[in-house]
Formats: C-alpha cells, sequence, structure tokens
C-alpha cells in the first residue's frame, strides 16, 4: 500500500488560512487534507487507471516538492554562505519584462528567482559530449544518479499519514539506493574517455566507500534498539514525552547523539558536501568526474548532489530527531508534514553552516577520519545501544548509572581517540616561516 | 578535545551572519549601480580637452591643434584637423584651434603621454569609466565636443593637480606679463618707430571675458578661474623663460 504527499503549497495555503482553528486531534482535517485531495483526484478516474494515478500522483507531487526545494536550497545556501562571509550573495534577479505586458513590475525580489534563471542558463547551454566518449554510458550516467537519488525519497514518512511507499525493510532500501548512486559518480568518470575524470571518479568513490560504512554503522544501534527496519515505525518509536516535554527522540540519548553525530559527518561526505568535497573541489579541481559535463547534464549532478543531501537529511531527521513528531504536545496542532519540513530546513540549514566555515580537508586525512575514527566509534556506539537494550528494565535510581554508563562509553573513547589521533599532527612548527 | 576548533569555528561564522545583518561595517560589498565607491584622486583613464568657459566649450579649448599629443599618442588614437582660419582664444590671441579632435578609446591605454607633452595644458586625464556603448565607432569614438570639459571639472576630479597647474600658469603668465611690460618700456624708452603692440588687449571680444590689463592684479587664486589668463602675450623674441621656450609657434 503506498500513500503519498500532495503538493505542499496547497497544504501550507491551506495551513495559513486555519492553523490556529485546527484541532489538536492526530487526525485533524489538515492533518488528513494532502491524502483526501489526491484520494479525491484518483476517483476522479475509472478504476482500472486508479492505481496508475496513485502512484503517478506520488511521484509528481515529490518530483514538485523537492525540486522546487531543491532550487530553493540553491539560492539559500547561496544567501547564507554569503551572509555567514559577511557578504550579500545574489540579491539581482527580479522578474523579467515581458513584452505582453504594458508596465514591468521591477523588485528584484530579493535574487529570489536566481534558480529559475540559472535553470535557464543550464538547459540553454550547449551540452558537450567528448569524441571519444562511450556516448550511452555518458548520457545514462547523469540519469541514473538523479533517478536514484530521487528513489530514496520513497521510503521517508513526510508526515503521520503521508509515506510515499512503506516499505518493511524501509532502511536497507534507502542505503541500497542511495548507494547506487556511486555506480553512476563511476559511469560518469569511465564514460569520460579521460584519465583526470576516470582518477577523480575513483577518488570520489574511494571517498563514498569510506564514508558508507560509518553512515550505515551509526543507523544500526536505531535498528538495534527499535528492531526494525520501517522508517514508520522507528519514528513512532520516538513519540512520547518524559515529563510532558521531553520529548523521546534518538538524539537525546547518549548512543543517539553520538550516533548523530557520526551520522551527520558521513552524510556530509556522502553528499559530497564542505568540508568533504574533494570529489569536485571547486577551487582546486575543474570539476573531478564531471570535467566532460555540461549544460542540463552537469545541472543534473548538481541536483542529484542536492537530492541526495535532502534525502540524507530527511533519513536524519527520521531516524534521530523523531520525524514528523512534534517537539512538545501543545504544539501537535501543527501538521506532522510541516515538522517534518522544518526539521529538514533546519538539518539543511547545518549543512550549509558547516559548509561556510571549514576548510576542505586533504584526501589522506579524508580517509583516516573515517576509518581511524568514525569506524571506530561506531562500532563502540553499536556496543552501546546493546547496552542500552539489555538495562531497559533497570528500575529508576539505576537508570542515571544506565544513562552515565552510556554517556561513558562513547565520551571516554572519544576524547582519547582525539588526543591519541591529533597528538601526531599538532601542533604544527613552521620551519622556515616564523 | 577534538572538535572544539570545529565549535569555536562555527560560532565565528554564525556572529558573522547575525553582524551582517545589524552591522554595515562588516559588509564589504558594494552595490555598484546604486553604489559607488570614490575613485581615487590620482585615478585616471580617458583624456578630455579643458575649455576655460563652460558656456562656450568650443570657443575656448585650450588646445591648439600643435597636433604633439597626436603625434606622441603610442597607440595612434588621437587624430587631430588644424582649422583654416583664426579664432581668439581665451586670452583674446588669435590662434587656431583643432577643427577635429577624436579620441578612440577603444584604443587609448590610458598611458598620459598626451597630457604630458601637452605644451598648454590642453589635454588632461578623466575619470568617466561607465562609456560602455554598443556601436564601436560612434559610441567609443570620442569627438571634439564629447571630449571638451571645463576647467572646472578639472578642479572637481582632480583637485590637487589642477591647483598646481592653475598656479604655474598664473605664475607663468605673471612672469609673461612682466616681461612684456618690460619689453614695451624698452621698446618704448627706445622710442621706436613701430611701437610694440601690446597683444593681451587686442581682440577681447569674448563674453566675460577679463580684460588683459587686469590680469597682473590676478595672482595665484585658483578659484577664479586663473586660466582665462593664460600667458599668452609672448612677445616677439622669446627670452628664456620657460613657457616660451616651450610654446611653439603654431603657423608663424
Ligand atoms: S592616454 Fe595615451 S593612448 Fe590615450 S590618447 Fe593619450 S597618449 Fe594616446
Ligand atoms: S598637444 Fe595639447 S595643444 Fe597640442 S594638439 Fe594636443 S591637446 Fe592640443
Amino acid at each position: 500500500m503506498s500513500l503519498s504527499t500532495l503538493s505542499s503549497q496547497l497544504s501550507t495555503a491551506a495551513t495559513a488560512s486555519s492553523a490556529a482553528a485546527a484541532a489538536a486531534s492526530p487526525d485533524s482535517f489538515l492533518e488528513r487534507a494532502p491524502l483526501e485531495l489526491r484520494d479525491w483526484a484518483v476517483n476522479l478516474l475509472p478504476t482500472p487507471v486508479q492505481w496508475l494515478a496513485h502512484h503517478l500522483i506520488t511521484i509528481v507531487c515529490i518530483l514538485a516538492v523537492f525540486g522546487l526545494f531543491f532550487a530553493f536550497t540553491t539560492i539559500a545556501e547561496r544567501k547564507l554562505l554569503a551572509r555567514l562571509q559577511n557578504r550579500l550573495g545574489p540579491n539581482r534577479s527580479g522578474l523579467p519584462k515581458l513584452s505582453i505586458l504594458p508596465w514591468h513590475f521591477k523588485h528584484t525580489l530579493f535574487g529570489l528567482s536566481q534558480p529559475f534563471a540559472d535553470a535557464i542558463k543550464a538547459i540553454t547551454k550547449e551540452d558537450i559530449v567528448p569524441a571519444a566518449a562511450d556516448k550511452l554510458l555518458h548520457f545514462l550516467a547523469p540519469v541514473i544518479v538523479v533517478a536514484f537519488s530521487l528513489m530514496t525519497f520513497a521510503v521517508l514518512p513526510f508526515g503521520r499519514n503521508i509515506i510515499p511507499v512503506e516499505l518493511d525493510a524501509a532502511l536497507l532500501y534507502f542505503f541500497a539506493a542511495g548507494a547506487a548512486t556511486e555506480l553512476a559518480i563511476f559511469m560518469a568518470g569511465w564514460s569520460s574517455r579521460n584519465k583526470y575524470s576516470l582518477l577523480a571518479a575513483m577518488r570520489a568513490l574511494a571517498q563514498l566507500i569510506s564514508y558508507e560504512l560509518p553512515l550505515i554503522l551509526s543507523v544500526v544501534p536505531i535498528v538495534l534498539v527499535t528492531s526494525t527496519l520501517s522508517t514508520k515505525a522507528i519514528v513512532l518509536a520516538q513519540s512520547g514525552w518524559t515529563f510532558g516535554f521531553l520529548p523521546h527522540w534518538f538524539v537525546f540519548t547518549p548512543w543517539g547523539f553520538a550516533g548523530f553525530i557520526i551520522f551527520l559527518i558521513a552524510a556530509l561526505a556522502e553528499s559530497n558536501r564542505s568540508p568533504f568535497d574533494l570529489p569536485e573541489a571547486e577551487s582546486e579541481l575543474v570539476a573531478g568526474h564531471l570535467t566532460e559535463y555540461s549544460g542540463f547534464k552537469y545541472a543534473l549532478f548538481f541536483m542529484a548532489e542536492y537530492f541526495g543531501l535532502t534525502a540524507l537529511s530527511g533519513l536524519g531527521v527520521t531516524l534521530f530527531l523523531g520525524g514528523w513528531q512534534a517537539p512538545l504536545p501543545f504544539l501537535e496542532f501543527i501538521p506532522s508534514y510541516l515538522w517534518f519540513m522544518g526539521k529538514l530546513i533546519c538539518m539543511i540549514v547545518f549543512f550549509i553552516w558547516v559548509r561556510g566555515t571549514l576548510l576542505r580537508l586533504r584526501i589522506d586525512q579524508l580517509t583516516r577520519l573515517a576509518w581511524q575514527f568514525l569506524v571506530p566509534l561506531a562500532l563502540l556506539n553499536i556496543a552501546n545501544a546493546a547496552f542500552w537494550v539489555l538495562t531497559t528494565q533497570w528500575s529508576l535510581p539505576l537508570q542515571f548509572v544506565r544513562w552515565g554508563v552510556s554517556a561513558a562509553i562513547v565520551v571516554i573513547p572519544f576524547i582519547m581517540m582525539g588526543r591519541a589521533l591529533s597528538a601526531s599532527y599538532a601542533p604544527r612548527s613552521y620551519r622556515y616561516a616564523p | 578535545m577534538l572538535g572544539s576548533g570545529i565549535i569555536n569555528g562555527l560560532i565565528v561564522t554564525a556572529k558573522n551572519f547575525v553582524g551582517s545583518y545589524h552591522d554595515p561595517k562588516r559588509m564589504v560589498t558594494v552595490e555598484y549601480p546604486e553604489q559607488k565607491t570614490v575613485l581615487p584622486e590620482n585615478y585616471r583613464n580617458f583624456p578630455f580637452l579643458i575649455t576655460e568657459n563652460a558656456t562656450d566649450p568650443m570657443g575656448t579649448l585650450r588646445c591648439v591643434a600643435c597636433q604633439i599629443c597626436e603625434k606622441e599618442c603610442p597607440p595612434q588614437c588621437i587624430i587631430i584637423e588644424k582649422s583654416k582660419d583664426k579664432k581668439p582664444d581665451a586670452n583674446g590671441k588669435m590662434q587656431i584651434y583643432p577643427a577635429i579632435f577624436g579620441i578612440d578609446t577603444s584604443v587609448c591605454m590610458s598611458c598620459q603621454i598626451c597630457v604630458e607633452v601637452c605644451p598648454f595644458d590642453a589635454i588632461k586625464m578623466d575619470k568617466v569609466f561607465e562609456i560602455a556603448a554598443t556601436n564601436r565607432f560612434e559610441g567609443l569614438f570620442l569627438t571634439r565636443e564629447q571630449l571638451a570639459k571645463p576647467n572646472s571639472y578639472y578642479h572637481e576630479i582632480h583637485p590637487v593637480e589642477a591647483a598646481e597647474v592653475d598656479e604655474r600658469l598664473t605664475a607663468e603668465r605673471k612672469a609673461a606679463e612682466e616681461k612684456a611690460k618690460a619689453a614695451a618700456a624698452a621698446k618704448a624708452a627706445a622710442a621706436a618707430a613701430k611701437p610694440a603692440v601690446p597683444v593681451t588687449v587686442a581682440g577681447g571680444s569674448l563674453p566675460g571675458d577679463r580684460p588683459g590689463q587686469m590680469l597682473g592684479l590676478q595672482s595665484a587664486n585658483n578659484s577664479a578661474d586663473p586660466g582665462l589668463s593664460r600667458a599668452s602675450a609672448t612677445p616677439p623674441g622669446p627670452g628664456s623663460a620657460p613657457p616660451a621656450t616651450k610654446t611653439p609657434t603654431p603657423e608663424a
């Protein structure tokens, strides 16, 4: 069975008009509105094609919502990065002059139409395929990378009732689809018939595979504790509040917090974001494995990167930040999908913040961080989660011991490994410079 | 502790972010078409011709079409055609003038050589930089009319340099004046049959011009358009005065 999101514009418009009046019950009108709208649309069609329409609406909604989300992530990223560096960011693009209109609305819209200008630019650029390239693979690589990164959205629970495909092995599916984009990256490097592209693709692959491990290992504790792979069940496992205000999100447990940090770092590396953006370091390489891509195909890779980032952020929200759950009970009147989107936006803003702050790592530092630091910590964290599961039945005073032990299991190795790893590198002495 | 540096860095950028909204001093961006930076005093790019009087720019060009700049310009982007007739210049002396004076700014390399070689301080460097045009020949080839700008404009864009130029011109003119007087006195004393004609009082057809005899009173007063009193009254038989030696005799 599959449910779907509906146009977020519709839902937000409805929210704006009657958010205050909405009832606090879990199945308030706003909560159900997207589904009912979809069912209404599906029922207009003859019965034989209803199942098809059902899925198509889901797909179109994901494409529309996350396509727009991608567009505005790019402008938000540019504006935020600019502000983090005391610049203004793009603020010029307004509305195009339409010659049929007698007047021209001259406002620059704070540059918010920039992504559309960028899109038009990307589409109208010449698409260059190297003469020696493997034409088919060269064409397929961007298609596949976008397709697989979009597929990961299928199992994210966007709201209480809104999950495109309810799979029992949703987590497995997510990582399988996410890992398939690595294939497309190698396809891109290989089919370009350019040794630099190929080398860059191999580097990218080395990075992605290195970080696939901590990414998945950081998720295992969640599976261990909730004993399910279904994203929907994982979100439900985080419902409820202690004393009525402390949410049961996994990020607020010692193992969950450690897992979340590892997940964040690995997600940054998986989505090729700064400080792990070596595969196509704009300021150093031409574009890594994308060297031979131009125009719309390049834009597709770019898009896939942001889809991957959004999907991984969505997974982080689902697994660690309580998914669509409201942080406080009295805030439940806000529909669950808005909570999900809000948390998603917070994650993305955090990623942008990190990008505006940190420097790019060297490839050896990058792999060392993964294999010497994140993987051992993630493995320890699994043991930590096992301890957490075993001690669920402990009585109240022992609960404090449980928290202390669990925190110690992650904090002490973190500090010790941090000391050991940085001992041989810092402080750096300069031989020639004063 | 490992990671504390990252947190410190995040705090720095967060401060930047917040500060960028309420602290204009942090922002380095100049939003160009609306805001402009003040150009440095010595900024220069294309030459312009100085006129003495803004109301009659073509009549009071300092340029006497000596064509030195045309010959010196390294990329050869100046074109000058001398006039067939003579016109009284700002001081009333009859001079030839450029009938055509053009500078191709698409070729000009802003070297300032034309300015340095001009013996009349007639050509100076301008500060305009927004001269983009859609037509290479009509838009970027500046004619006499487009190039002529009053001396007061020169004072506006290069105040220090213009003050120096005007001071020098006044001094030169004063020296020439005295020399002319001395020569006239000497000639009068010699009681020649033919008296020397003081050129400075001849002409005077230009509106608003000061009479030549007033010029001596006007010492280094830069604000009152002292360029009016250009040392044009070079007496016959130039002595050792620098302006006199520097001045080529146009169409003797
Ligand atoms: S600035 Fe140089 S290139 Fe330009 S007109 Fe003068 S001499 Fe010629
Ligand atoms: S050197 Fe000076 S006076 Fe001679 S033509 Fe050039 S601008 Fe005119």
